[in-house]
């Protein structure tokens, strides 16, 4: 990030995190990439570093620190790679609605876990809910002082690795979205399993799979906050993590612009370095100018979430325009890298496919639009 | 065990430049860094401190801007840290900079064992923690790769271009250490959080049971007569020759004359 005053803790945890993800993620992406696997001992190493500690409550152990330092660590990690970056975010996104709605007990598990190293995972999307999260079809119904759970979410990030999951399920019908509760699952619950590894096109050092439920049985304490209150506490657990993946987006945006620079400068093309050409100049402009706009955004958002602000529709901006912003930056320097650019054996291809899913997950960027306006015109 | 680590601040580059007017070396524009060496050794005594408890104290020579590097320590896992700075240092040599730091290392101490870097990649001497030994009449172990705690010794794996040795060494020592196999250990962020919150104690000359004519320049009696930037040249020299023969035989003859074989 650059134009934004930092606290000298803030530089100097952007500084670690810009370390780490040289030396440690970004050699692991090419490999990893073609796996597409999560490298599950460089996730620990970041955890152990307290990447995944951020916003963790600092009562049960946590950091306890605000979310402009979250968007700045995600946003710098990102820079070096995403898909790591990635499976951090979605351990914090699963924590999201146990720190919202959890009791003491669910939020120190659920910090004591991520901290150990253990992945998590949010899982509200189903084959036929997706953006029309209301629609989903998995079931919770009361039994001998808990509930049984039957269903199948899909495309769930960390789903592979999981230690636990929130899922969010139907505990009375034909009421819509008043009719979902959220759960804690731990992976190891019977009837708890994990469809096929997605082999996805980009953000391949995540995995999603589906989490199929099969008469899961879990007591009354692992319900997370009352009946009936899943899908609105869903929505805020979105709402906030909206900033956090944004931050990622630019991450990904600025090392595109980092890498066509370098490579503008060397390339030589009609006897001098294609830098030199004005048709290359407005292009990195242009993706220099939409990155910053788009950081403001994020870090406005950040702000206003700090502050006890109302967030949702800047969040929702942010996330839009990031994720919008970091496509055209990556097709701009796969334009730039030309051929190579468009060569699996550089890394610039990578983070074309790395952006797509930003205007697809966490709500696609329709969905975005409709918070906006929804808010415009309410 | 109570373990004195002593750092420098060096440029982060091991491409130094020199200004050819001065003879000194370019600091501007160059980021400074804790030696590589020092942070092995950093790595060393923490991972003692977790086999067999006590604490890790750092400690540096220099300018008050080295703080930050003593704040790396700390921010790795180190437990306190001080500057040893005054004016009046202004100027040391190997000699009184190691006459310095072992003045320090009573003042703070006892000290088990002291740990450094085998040289510093700005100076290069390697001369400072050997000097430091002498000057405390303790034992030293130089190019050591690992140490293991032995009961009330050490056991150290020093490293020679052909062989490790082993040895057994009494305390306190003073160790140098090399690039290790376990590379310095990540700060976290809950201790860099830590560390910028952390006092650093400074000790000036005052603080320290030394002699005036044995610091800073009065003390030195090494005298730089010229620092310069080698020139390199590079030659191309094309083998011509009818044959692949007769330009093996052209390349043998003018290695030959060369020396080289």
């Amino acid at each position: 990030m650059s134009g934004f005053v930092l606290t000298k803790d803030q530089q100097d945890m952007r500084r670690l995190a810009a370390k780490f993800g040289e030396e440690v993620m970004r050699p692991a992406a090419k490999e990893y990439d073609l796996l597409g696997e999560t490298p599950l001992d460089i996730y620990r190493q970041a955890v152990e570093i307290g990447f995944a500690s951020v916003t963790l409550p600092a009562e049960y152990g946590g950091l306890g620190l605000d979310m402009t330092t979250q968007c700045l660590l995600t946003e710098e990690l990102s820079r070096w790679e995403a898909g790591i970056t990635n499976a951090l975010g979605a351990s914090s996104l699963a924590s999201k609605p146990i720190m919202i709605a959890g009791t003491p007990a669910q939020k120190q598990y659920a910090v004591d876990m991520i901290q150990s190293g253990h992945l998590a995972a949010f899982g509200l999307t189903e084959p036929d809910a997706g953006s029309d999260a209301a629609a989903l079809k998995t079931t919770a119904v009361r039994r001998d002082g808990g509930y049984v759970l039957n269903g199948r979410k899909c495309f769930i990030t960390n789903a592979p690795y999981a230690s636990f999951f929130v899922i969010f399920a139907k505990t009375q019908k034909n009421v819509g979205t008043h009719g979902i509760t959220a759960f804690l699952v731990e992976a190891d619950r019977p009837g708890v399993s994990v469809g096929r590894h997605e082999d996805k096109m980009g953000l391949r050092l995540s995995a999603a799979a589906d989490v199929i439920l099969e008469n899961v049985f879990v007591p009354e304490e692992n319900r997370l906050g009352d009946e009936g209150k899943g899908f609105v506490i869903a929505m805020k657990t979105l709402d906030a993590s909206r900033a956090e993946v944004a931050a990622a987006a630019v991450g990904i945006a600025q090392s595109a612009i980092d890498q066509s620079v370098e490579y503008a400068k060397n390339r030589i093309c009609f006897g001098k370095p294609i830098a030199r050409l004005q048709a290359i100049q407005f292009m990195l402009a242009d993706m220099e100018i939409q990155t910053q706009a788009a950081r403001s955004l994020v870090y406005h958002a950040a702000e206003l979430i700090d502050n006890g602000l109302p967030y949702g529709p800047m969040c929702a901006a942010a996330k839009c325009m990031a994720g919008d912003t970091a496509m055209k930056v990556t097709m701009d320097a796969v334009q730039i890298f030309s051929g190579y650019g468009y060569m699996r054996d550089y890394p610039i291809e990578k983070l074309m496919r790395d952006a797509k899913l930003f205007q697809i997950f966490e709500g696609t960027n329709q969905i975005q639009r409709v918070v906006v306006s929804g808010a415009m015109l309410k | 065990m109570k373990l004195l680590v002593c750092i420098k601040q060096v440029p982060d580059t091991t491409e130094i430049k020199i200004d050819p007017a001065t003879n000194t070396l370019i600091r501007t524009g160059v980021l400074s860094i804790m030696n590589p060496f020092d942070a092995y050794a950093v790595e060393q005594a923490l991972q003692l401190r977790e086999a067999v408890g006590g604490t890790v104290t750092v400690i540096s020579m220099g300018p008050p801007q080295a703080q930050t590097i003593l704040t790396d320590a700390l921010a790795m896992g180190a437990d306190e840290a001080y500057l040893v700075t005054d004016r009046r240092f202004g100027g040391s040599d190997t000699l009184a900079t190691s006459y310095i730091l072992a003045a320090a290392a009573k003042t703070l101490g006892p000290f088990d064992a002291i740990l450094c870097g085998k040289q510093a990649i700005d100076g290069d001497t390697g001369q400072v923690g050997p000097e430091m030994a002498e000057h405390l009449g303790w034992a030293q172990v130089t190019y050591v790769s690992q140490l293991h705690p032995e009961g009330e010794k050490l056991e150290a794996v020093r490293e020679h271009p052909d062989r490790q040795e082993v040895i057994s060494v009494s305390l306190p020592a003073v160790i140098s250490v090399v690039k290790g196999e376990e590379r310095p250990r990540y700060e976290t962020i809950r201790g860099r959080l830590r560390a910028n919150r952390q006092e650093i104690g400074i000790l000036d000359r005052d603080a320290l049971p030394v002699e005036d004519g044995r610091i800073g320049l009065t003390g030195s009696p090494t005298k730089v007569k010229r620092i310069f930037t080698p020139e390199r040249h590079a030659e191309c020299v094309w083998i011509e020759g009818e044959t692949a023969g007769e330009k093996a035989r052209a390349l043998c003859g003018a290695l030959s004359r060369a020396h080289v074989i």
